[in-house]
């Protein structure tokens, strides 16, 4: 029996901490513990709440953006603010562009050197890579003089001694088994991959004034002025053109090298489409409106919730019954209750871990940052498979079609989805899915600008001086890794209270009172571990996941008490 | 060695044969309390891209964000680095570090605190990135639960370059490295230790709104018709007369765009302690004379680097400067001689009261 500590967790966002038992190499039980803390929300108490977002957008930066839409609209919901139509276009285009980029930054380089061994590329035959290339898509760099190139290029660093980021990675592990031409192929695309995430943010700059971090939102709208007549206006024709130009150029990379990469590796792998399948519940907010956020019907991505792997059945969201545990969290309750729902929250950080350097967190007690957020006292995964479990049960076309032309592909069940590659090939079609949106969205704002109806800021609640003397509002949205939740609370035109639940708080939590794992917890348990000294399988499960632990260690701090009720469905 | 690389056995022998090879230079990059923004912006770089830097220009053996190695994999690197290197390699560090409890911010069982001191503390140079490893960041701000730090304060007598923002701007980090690696030395830095071929500048002498703030012509309200004519921002609380920041020159994202130009207010991220001493972002900044081509932005900058010295000499006045700051409306016009009070641009201890 052997402890297994990995931390850093690298190739996240932030600081995890996974410790798991290996008894007879497989994984008996784990632990997830987040391992930084900050608490924002204290910090924007007292503050104009028209400004939270540019300090709450500060969460998290690897999903940059997420938390200023979240925040301005739980702002634009406290003060019954609806947004004008070309400001919903352009929210949707920046956030639809931040997951179409995420997911694949998350496959290429953080995801892909647990299934890709960088140094087996050099005994690669470029020239049957190539032929590969070609059998797969139409991608424009798969010549054999490409990959030649890239070739020489691993050999240059590998004789070098010096790997630079690749150094000590877990080369030459069992557990690695694609051919030396796929390995290529793939460090091929991961460098392909880099230069597409950054020259696809450019939507970013244009839309938001920069990546990461972009400064465009306000409450009641954007600041992208537009008029088609003014080379000034932030928004004009020649903006537009960028936009399609590289909107295209997103369809394209998903198209002709992330899903056909993904499905490969999946081919080599197919006993990871049957480990690591979780807690089996699934939740979704849902979002991408295409009316008002107050108009759930027209969600591209439905609300709902999954139970049980039960994809005939989908029931509705009700955001009052999410609680919040802090038995095993690194927080105090003052009155001892086991859980709170986010508007009662509190939070006293105790940080009451062991004092580093430590060797071993004290799991049989408190051990993480991370709160453990539960549905109606039930565990739920969050993120691109959760969202595509509810649209297949509610039957939401086109995210239905087009996991069913996939399952037929590759001649399996509807189950395999609910495994560690189920997540990775869910997060690949959902990009497909929304990267095929954007031109929509985007006709949409060209059609407006040509009709010259351009607003893009509803300023009738911008002086506080017209907001009632308390108000609280909840604004979420489906980030890349899962459902957003912000709630704030307004008094005398300053932030009374401020909470955040993250997608990762959902699935890298703790167990709860009743000893419920978390869903990284829950997915380790009975992996292989082929050598204890390299738990390449542990990284697999957990990255499919696609942590984000800044994003997951929040306060929450109110006056205890009850917030009127409010629906998001 | 191929050992200590993780490399197939077959290896070694082309290791030994290759060390004598010129080596580069090696670069560790911390992330302490951080939302990775520092990192991201860094993978856009353009030129040099990220990949020319990885691969050609550095050994980048230390990142977590992007690294292949894990766990005690990860750490093995981190401490060969410190070992063998110790006195040659690049730091590069993002994220604030606590200090009011080490178990706010712990990696590998090691608190952050020791972990900057241990790998910077052994680098040739440190380089600061972001408004958090510079001056602390926004989790420093009232009431700052974490102790929150910057890195040149946790861990004194470096050799440190600041590079503010929120995040750095990577043009001017890739082009700070590559001087680095061109010339063997940092180029030359302000007070702040910032280098001024980035912040030596006044955004809003280099905006090219500039000519319509001469000219008084203003956006009123957001979305109004000056909105779409790009008119000048001040008065919607752009900060641009208070940072300095080269955004107008060498924008983001491969100059495709800055703030300003995306119709919002600048927040003069780069500035000592902005989510202090430059918010509230909406409000517009007090005592900036009135317009007119014969007082330059930089002359006003100047009376607000003077302010916020006075401010953070004198709490007194950063009291008589909270009683004046109000969470709406206008704060009060002034001259020059009374930049210091009243905006903003002191040490405050907290966010605006409530009025």
């Amino acid at each position: 029996m052997a402890r297994i500590v990995v931390d850093p967790l690298t190739r996240i966002e932030g600081h995890l901490r996974v410790e798991a038992q290996v008894e007879g190499g497989v994984i008996s039980d784990a632990w997830s513990s987040g391992t930084m803390f900050r608490g924002l929300e204290l910090v924007v108490r007292n503050r104009d709440p028209r400004e939270a977002w540019y300090w709450l957008q500060r969460i998290c930066s690897v999903c940059t953006v997420v938390h200023a839409l979240a925040s301005v609209r739980a702002v634009e919901d406290a003060l019954e603010i609806e947004v004008p139509d070309n400001a919903r276009l352009v929210r949707n285009l920046i956030a639809s562009a931040q997951l179409v980029q995420d997911h694949v930054v998350h496959f290429y380089h953080l995801q892909a050197l647990d299934w890709v061994d960088v140094a087996s590329a050099l005994k690669a035959d470029p020239v049957k890579t190539a032929q590969i290339a070609n059998s797969l898509s139409d991608w424009a760099k798969s010549g054999s003089s490409h990959f030649r190139a890239v070739q020489t290029t691993v050999r240059t660093l590998v004789e070098s001694g010096q790997l630079s980021v690749f150094a000590n990675g877990y080369w030459g592990h069992p557990a690695y088994r694609l051919p030396p031409e796929v390995n290529l192929l793939a460090v091929s695309h991961y460098l392909d991959a880099l230069e597409f995430q950054r020259d696809y943010i450019r939507i970013h700059a244009a839309l938001g004034g920069k990546n990461p971090h972009l400064q465009t939102f306000l409450v009641g709208g954007m600041s992208t002025a537009m008029d088609p007549d003014s080379p000034q206006a932030p928004l004009n024709p020649e903006r537009l053109q960028l936009l399609r130009t590289l909107i295209e150029m997103g369809r394209q990379f998903v198209r002709q090298v992330y899903i056909p990469d993904v499905l490969a590796v999946a081919g080599f792998y197919p006993d990871w489409f049957s480990r690591g399948e979780g807690v089996g519940n699934f939740l979704s907010y849902g979002d991408f409106p295409d009316k008002s956020m107050h108009d759930p019907s027209a969600f591209f991505f439905p609300a709902g919730v999954v139970r049980k792997r039960d994809i005939s059945a989908v029931q509705p969201f009700s955001p009052e019954k999410v609680t919040e545990y802090v038995a095993r969290s690194w927080y105090e309750y003052g009155d001892n209750k086991p859980a709170r729902h986010p508007f009662e929250g509190e939070t006293k950080p105790t940080y009451t871990g062991p004092t580093p350097p430590y060797d071993y967190l004290n799991v049989d007690q408190k051990y993480s940052w991370l709160k453990a957020p539960r549905y109606e006292n039930e565990v739920m995964e969050l993120g691109p498979l959760a969202r595509f479990v509810v649209a297949y049960a509610a039957g939401k076309q086109p995210a239905k079609g087009l996991v069913d032309s996939v399952l037929a592909q590759i001649k399996q069940p509807a189950t395999v989805l609910f495994s560690t590659l189920g997540r990775i090939a869910a997060r690949a079609l959902e990009a497909q899915l929304v990267a095929d949106k954007m031109p929509d969205w985007l006709h949409e704002l060209e059609d407006n600008l040509g009709r010259r109806e351009l607003t893009m800021h509803n300023g009738a609640r911008w002086d506080p001086d017209s907001w009632p003397s308390s108000c609280r509002g909840f604004g979420w949205h489906e980030a890349p890794r899962g459902s957003l939740g912000h709630w704030v609370e307004i008094e005398n035109g300053s932030i009374r209270n401020y909470q955040v639940i993250a997608p990762t708080t959902w699935n890298g939590g703790p167990r709860d009172a009743m000893g419920q794992h978390g869903p990284y917890e829950a997915a380790l348990i009975k992996h292989p571990i082929a050598d204890p000294d390299k738990p390449l399988e542990l990284l697999r499960t957990i990255h499919s996941f696609d942590p984000c632990l800044a994003c997951a260690v929040q306060v929450v701090d109110a006056r205890g008490r009850r917030w009127q009720q409010v629906e998001a469905t | 060695m191929a050992t200590v690389l993780g490399l197939p056995v077959g290896a070694a022998a082309q290791v030994a044969a290759t060390l004598e090879k010129k080596r580069r230079p090696v670069l560790v990059w911390l992330e302490l309390q951080d939302c990775a923004g520092n990192s991201e912006s860094m993978l856009r770089s353009s030129h040099p891209s990220i990949t020319e830097l990885v691969l050609s220009f550095f050994s980048w053996e230390y990142h977590e964000t992007i690294m292949a190695a894990a766990g005690k994999q990860a750490n093995g690197v981190l401490d060969r680095v410190v070992h063998e290197e110790a006195g040659k390699y690049l730091a590069v560090v993002e994220g604030s570090i606590p200090t009011t409890n080490p178990g706010y911010c712990t990696i590998g069982g090691r608190s952050a605190l020791d972990i900057a001191r241990l790998v910077c503390g052994n680098a040739a140079a440190v380089i600061a990135v972001g408004s958090c490893a510079f001056d602390g960041g926004p989790q420093r701000s009232a009431p700052n639960p974490t102790g929150a730090i910057s890195v040149g304060e946790a861990v004194p007598n470096l050799n440190l370059v600041n590079m503010g923002g929120c995040p750095h701007n990577p043009a001017n980090t890739a082009a700070l490295l590559v001087y680095w690696l061109t010339y063997g030395r940092m180029p030359a830095l302000d007070a702040h230790k910032r280098p001024l071929f980035a912040y030596g500048h006044i955004v809003h002498d280099q905006c090219e709104r500039r000519a319509n703030y001469d000219a008084g012509r203003f956006v009123e309200r957001w979305d109004d018709d000056g909105a779409r004519r790009g008119y000048c921002l001040y008065k919607m609380g752009c900060k641009g007369p208070h940072g300095t920041f080269n955004c107008p020159v060498v924008r983001w994202n491969d100059g495709t765009s800055w703030p300003v130009e995306s119709g919002h207010g600048c927040a003069a991220c780069a500035s000592y302690r902005f989510w202090d001493t430059a918010l509230p972002l909406y409000q517009r900044l007090p005592g900036v004379p009135g317009f007119g081509v014969d007082i330059t932005a930089g002359k006003i900058g100047g009376w607000m680097t003077a302010g916020v010295a006075t401010g953070l000499a004198l709490h007194g006045i950063a009291s008589a400067a909270r009683a004046q700051m109000r969470p709406r409306g206008e704060a009060p016009r002034g001259g020059p001689t009374e930049i210091g009070r009243g905006s903003g641009l002191v040490e405050r201890e907290g966010p605006p009261e409530k009025s």
